[in-house]
């Protein structure tokens, strides 16, 4: 299966036809040995900090008049965010490849973070690769990678920014590949990556599933993710799509808005296409050149999405719905005062698409919001979009 | 026969074949034919591939094709009309016109840049064919699009063949669409007349059979891995890849990425039936730009005098 539907496939060069087949057998081989499973797992428990925790904002719960609302904390997992958890997955599975470098492409920083703390672990040399644009706006993060021992990359080419971090990664592989894993940070790209990655995410939904039983008894009424590629969502919504009444909100980077031409709504604005090795929605234009695009948000700063989500998009199945960048700058400033939690700008996009959605919740509901990632990285951006905006 | 087929092309049609037949041919027999009317058959027929011709009659002669490839529309298209008919008095037997996209993941920084270049000039699908109808009224050389998956998906497969047909586009190479995936072109390339040309690379080990074997018009050989660029030296064994490519393919095999001087033609020449530049070229437009005929033209006649 390297479909979804009619999205996914392998869109690559044939100098990587055989890296990728490579590493869907490899996926193959371990994904049900027992010794990977159990090394994973101590890894996860041990050295990321699983489970995390799902807490209840009993203040924001009150403050909506909704549903009750809990988050899933991935913001506290070891390095910020949700991105270790595929990256631990990936990177031993490209030590027991017997691959001695990791590349990754980042936008935010997370990612990239996430891979140079593995490859530190797993002592494997690592480069990654990202966005000038980005390395300006996420500097803390680049001298993190940097501590870490990783070498990054600038990529100047293009928007300078996420896809063009993607396409460099891509070509590097293509150049270095019987020595190098493309630890891709998202669920997209060519098979099997939109697959691995999501296996190695969905202990998000998994985990939030058992937790809420215990909490609550039931299922949830709705589960909230940010989309970039979709990583953090594909975790928490794939254990919950055969279970439909669990509504599935994806919220989407609208940037200066859906009707400017600075957004990075995908499934909101997009069309049909092929790139970065799979079908699936894109923001382009009528000779299929991938448009430039906006968001607050490094992480969310892609013109595309993994073709799982184009799928549930098409199927209906999944709700994607666009959030600006002064409603996700509010949501982060309400989080902060309401619960003590300062998450990440790009989680803060699903925390505005739940305050809209969770008043009109019935109250003997629950709801989930995916906290993606942790918030320091993005205070002093924000600091700036707040003044430019006027006095808030 | 194929000499014999007038090929008419008209705007607006299909390739299409008037076929006079006559009146002895077995075919009468099953027709109910009226008495008085000239019995008349229109059925879409190929004329011979461009491509197919040319490798035929180079091989003729005993020599090796020399394929060029540069960027439509860099520095503008009305250069690319220009250039492409210096480069065929120049001795190119097969142009390779790039169509420029915004994200070329499978190119080195060269051609990215040319890409860019030609974006920023304006370059459409549409203003490419106009230029390739514009060189075809004045040659008859095969003429390839080189062009990633998305610009065909997007501007609608159908009509996009359509147009290769119409305007005389022999083949397309997407560097995108692997053996896996070529499902999406392969049909509508064929029923139009246009060649999908496949690659194979070094790294392809077991896949070359599978490649080679479905391979039309000519196989594409990457000569290393990576992406596209000039190269100072080869790691390859061309000895072992293109008789493990010999062994399974029945078209003409050509090589290309990082073959940027007469003695790198030369020798690779000796493994395959066509040589391709790409970068070498690239780099020559984007210094000299508008003025860039006669300095093409002096590097084009230096390979061609090797091959």
């Amino acid at each position: 299966m390297t479909r979804f539907g009619d999205f996914g496939g392998q869109y690559i060069p044939e100098t990587l036809m055989n890296a990728v087949i490579e590493l869907e057998n490899a996926y193959e081989k371990y994904k049900n040995d027992p010794e990977f499973i159990r090394e994973l797992t101590d890894l996860y428990r041990n050295y990321a900090g699983r489970p995390s925790r799902l807490y209840y904002a009993e203040n924001m719960t009150k403050n909506l008049n909704g549903a009750k609302v809990y988050l899933k904390r991935e913001d506290l997992n070891h390095t910020g965010s949700h991105k270790i958890n595929n990256v631990l997955g990936q990177a031993l599975l490209a030590k027991k490849m017997g691959k001695t470098r990791l590349i990754a492409e980042t936008g935010a920083g997370q990612h990239g973070v996430a891979t140079a703390t593995a490859a530190a672990f797993f002592k494997m040399d690592c480069e990654i690769f990202m966005g000038e644009e980005d390395m300006r706006r996420q500097a803390l993060n680049v001298y993190r990678m940097r501590l870490l021992g990783s070498k990054v990359t600038p990529v100047t080419t293009g928007t300078a920014t996420l896809k063009d971090a993607v396409s460099q990664a891509l070509r590097e592989w293509t150049n270095e590949c019987a020595t190098t894993h493309y630890l891709i940070g998202s669920v997209m790209g060519p098979h099997p990556f939109p697959t691995i990655v999501r296996d190695f995410q969905k202990i998000i939904g998994e985990e939030t599933k058992r937790q809420l039983k215990e909490a609550e008894n039931k299922l949830p009424y709705a589960v909230f993710a940010c989309v970039g590629g979709g990583s953090n969502a594909m975790g928490m919504f794939y254990d919950f799509i055969g279970n439909e009444s669990v509504k599935l909100y994806g919220a989407e980077a609208a940037g200066r808005g859906v009707n400017t031409a600075e957004h990075a709504a995908t499934l909101t604005k997009g069309s049909e296409g092929i790139f970065h090795g799979m079908k699936s929605y894109f923001l382009q234009d009528e000779d299929g050149q991938i448009a430039p695009v906006y968001s607050i948000s490094a992480g969310l700063d892609y013109p595309g999405i993994g073709p799982e989500h184009a799928y549930l998009h098409k199927t209906k199945r999944g709700i994607y719905l666009p959030v600006t960048d002064g409603e996700a700058v509010d949501a982060f400033e309400y989080l902060a005062k309401q619960e003590g939690i300062i998450c990440a700008i790009e989680s803060a996009h699903a925390v505005a698409l739940a305050l809209k959605e969770v008043p009109k919740m019935p109250k003997d509901e629950a709801v989930v919001i995916c906290l993606s990632g942790r918030g320091d990285k993005d205070v002093a951006e924000i600091e700036i979009y707040n003044e430019k905006r006027g006095g808030k | 026969m194929a000499d014999q087929v007038k090929i008419a092309v008209q705007a607006g049609t299909a390739l299409q074949a008037e076929m006079p037949v006559q009146a002895e041919t077995a075919l009468q027999a099953e027709m109910p034919v009226q008495a008085g009317t000239a019995l008349q058959v229109e059925m879409p027929v190929q004329a011979e591939n461009r491509i197919d011709l040319k490798f035929k009659n180079l091989k003729e002669l005993g020599k090796k094709a020399f394929i060029a490839f540069i960027t439509a529309g860099d520095p503008s298209l009305a250069k690319t009309e220009e250039f492409a008919l210096v480069l065929e008095e120049s001795g190119v037997d097969i142009l390779e016109l790039g169509i420029p996209f915004s994200d070329p993941v499978a190119e080195g920084p060269v051609i990215q840049a040319a890409s860019e270049r030609a974006l920023n000039a304006g370059t459409k699908i549409d203003s490419v064919f106009e230029t390739v109808k514009k060189i075809r009224a004045k040659s008859e050389m095969p003429i390839l699009f080189m062009m990633y998956a998305n610009c065909i998906y997007v501007y609608g497969k159908e009509r996009f063949f359509a147009n290769c047909a119409k305007t005389g586009v022999d083949g397309v190479i997407v560097p995108d669409l692997p053996l896996e995936e070529q499902w999406e072109i392969k049909d509508l390339a064929q029923s139009n007349g246009v060649h999908n040309i496949l690659l194979a690379a070094p790294t392809s080990d077991e896949r070359i059979e599978k490649i080679a074997s479905q391979a039309n018009g000519f196989l594409y050989c990457v000569s290393s891995s990576g992406v596209t660029g000039t190269r100072s030296s080869f790691s390859t064994d061309f000895e072992k890849f293109s008789s493990e490519i010999k062994k399974h393919c029945a078209v003409p095999a050509a090589v290309g990425f990082g073959v940027s001087s007469p003695e790198q033609a030369r020798e690779l020449g000796k493994y395959f039936d066509g040589v391709i530049i790409g970068s070498a070229f690239v780099k020559i437009i984007e210094k000299y730009a508008d003025n860039s005929a006669r300095y093409l033209k002096e590097f084009a006649e230096g390979i061609r005098k090797v091959l």
